[in-house]
């Protein structure tokens, strides 16, 4: 079994660490670097619970080794907040009850964030599509929709 | 869940990645999008001792039409294909195709190249690319070789690409004017595999018949292939209702689908009939033929 010294950046910052050419990189974020707003949840590549930004796209962190992710930008949960404020998205969320448990929210804003970072202005069919590979057991999407609509809003008026 | 133990190389040429595959032979697998590899590896269906990661190899992913083919990179990702300005106005089969693979998520690393390569009959590239008469590059210790789809898929989860060989490029045939396609599946949620579904492609002359007629289904048996008595119901008729309905017929009679969760053999080959004749119908719409 092979073992790689890789860099990659996450939420900004630079880190340079050794991993086994197995590790997930879901694995490499929550144990290597104890960000563990990145959550498993299916570990089957369905649920998109462990949904980050992989230079600026959403991919389902447990299906990417952490060695494939080397010299990448990566954007968890955690680096959505800027100096002590939310990102509109997170704001949305919380306004609009965008949550119920949590459990699907980290994956469902960083969908939502890389949506609106192409689109400000998309349509609520466009949204459907867009967090179609996030599941949500709680709030029946309805107010995951208007919370992505409500930060488009906000994004616009910036 | 963790995968098996291998070693990972990340070769930065198609050259060194040929070289790595022959040095290693049956104990290494290319790895391109990894959504199919890896949910196999950790659920420990399958084992490598080496992955070859393409990924890293430049120049690999790009959707162009040059010398009357459209060529897709063998590493194009369907997010690309997707955005493809050339695919949404002149390929909407191809658009039917890769909007109704996985979800959003997984299309963005999930590749067309690996969606051939992977030999899943379940994949919805197989019966699209069949209907378009595509064309595989490969490209090994050898050099270059042009395999033609029908002779592509040799079994389940088998195709004709040898070991120490790399999928290179797609190549599709451009159609002549008065042409159309489209895929339509029946999935039970997003990122379902197909219950049924059905790829069209048509070529209508100036009388308004059937000159060229491409049809494939997916999940329709253990081997990707097309339906050709179904095309020969077509070739040479007038366009109407009651030729495509036997067309369908012929396509689902060929059929042997099996039964699971998704239903039961009748209902997947009833499906598939009523889909084959909607694909139809669609393609000679978009042929301009209705
Ligand atoms: C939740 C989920 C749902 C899915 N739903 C669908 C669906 O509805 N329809 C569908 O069609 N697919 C579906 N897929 C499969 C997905 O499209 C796969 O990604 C695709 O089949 C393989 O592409 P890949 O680039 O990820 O290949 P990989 O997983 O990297 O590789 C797959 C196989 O192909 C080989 N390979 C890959 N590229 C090459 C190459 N260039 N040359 C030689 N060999 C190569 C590999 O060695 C491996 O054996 C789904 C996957 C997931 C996880
Ligand atoms: S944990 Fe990765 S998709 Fe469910
Ligand atoms: S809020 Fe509970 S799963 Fe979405």
């Amino acid at each position: 079994m092979s073992t790689h010294d890789i860099q990659l950046t996450v939420n900004g910052a630079s880190h340079r660490v050794q991993v086994e050419s197995r590790l997930l990189l879901v694995h490499l974020l929550r144990e290597n670097l104890r960000l563990t707003g990145t959550h498993i949840g299916c570990d089957t590549t369905h649920c998109g619970a462990c949904t980050v930004l992989l230079d600026g796209e959403p991919v389902k962190s447990c299906t990417v080794l952490a060695v494939q992710a080397e010299g990448s930008e990566i954007t968890t949960v955690e680096g959505l907040e800027q100096n002590g404020k939310l990102h509109p998205v997170q704001e949305a969320f919380w306004e609009k009850h965008g949550l119920q448990c949590g459990y699907c929210t980290p994956g469902m804003m960083l969908t939502g964030c890389a949506l609106l970072a192409r689109d400000k202005n998309p349509s609520e069919a466009q949204i459907r599509e867009a967090i179609s590979g996030n599941l949500c057991r709680c709030t029946g999407y309805s107010n995951i929709v208007k919370a992505i609509q409500s930060a488009a809003e906000q994004l616009r008026q910036h | 869940m963790i995968p098996p133990v291998f070693d990972y190389h990340a070769p930065a040429s198609v050259a060194d990645a040929i070289a790595l595959l022959s040095r290693f032979g049956d104990s290494a697998k290319v790895i391109s999008g990894g959504q199919s590899l890896l949910p196999l590896l950790k659920l420990r269906l399958g084992t490598a001792e080496h992955l070859v990661d393409i990924g890293r190899i430049p120049g690999l992913e790009y959707v162009r039409e040059e010398g009357g083919y459209l060529r897709i990179g063998g590493r194009t990702r369907e997010a690309a294909l997707e955005r493809s300005e050339i695919v949404r106005t002149r390929f909407p089969i191809l658009l039917d195709t890769a909007r109704v693979i996985a979800d959003p998520l997984v299309r963005n690393r999930a590749t067309v190249g690996g969606n051939l390569a992977h030999g899943d009959p379940a994949n919805d590239h197989p019966a699209t690319m069949l209907a378009l008469r595509a064309i595989v590059v490969a490209q090994g210790p050898n050099g270059e070789r042009t395999i033609p789809i029908d002779r592509f898929f040799t079994g389940l989860f088998a195709t004709a690409l040898a070991a120490d060989e790399i999928l290179t490029e797609i190549r599709i045939p451009v159609p002549p004017g008065r042409s159309g396609g489209a895929y339509l599946k029946l999935e039970r949620k997003v990122g379902d595999y197909a219950t049924a579904a059905a790829a069209a492609q048509v070529t209508l002359d100036g009388a308004g018949t059937f000159a060229q007629v491409g049809i494939a289904l997916t999940n329709a048996g253990p081997v990707p292939a097309r339906a050709s008595a179904a095309e020969d119901a077509l070739i040479g008729k007038r366009v109407n209702d009651a030729a495509i309905a036997e067309a369908a017929r012929r396509a689902a009679e060929a059929a042997s689908p099996t039964a699971d969760r998704r239903g039961s053999v009748e209902y997947k080959r009833e499906m598939a009939r009523v889909l084959a004749a909607r694909a139809l119908k669609k393609a000679v719409e978009r042929a301009g033929g209705r």
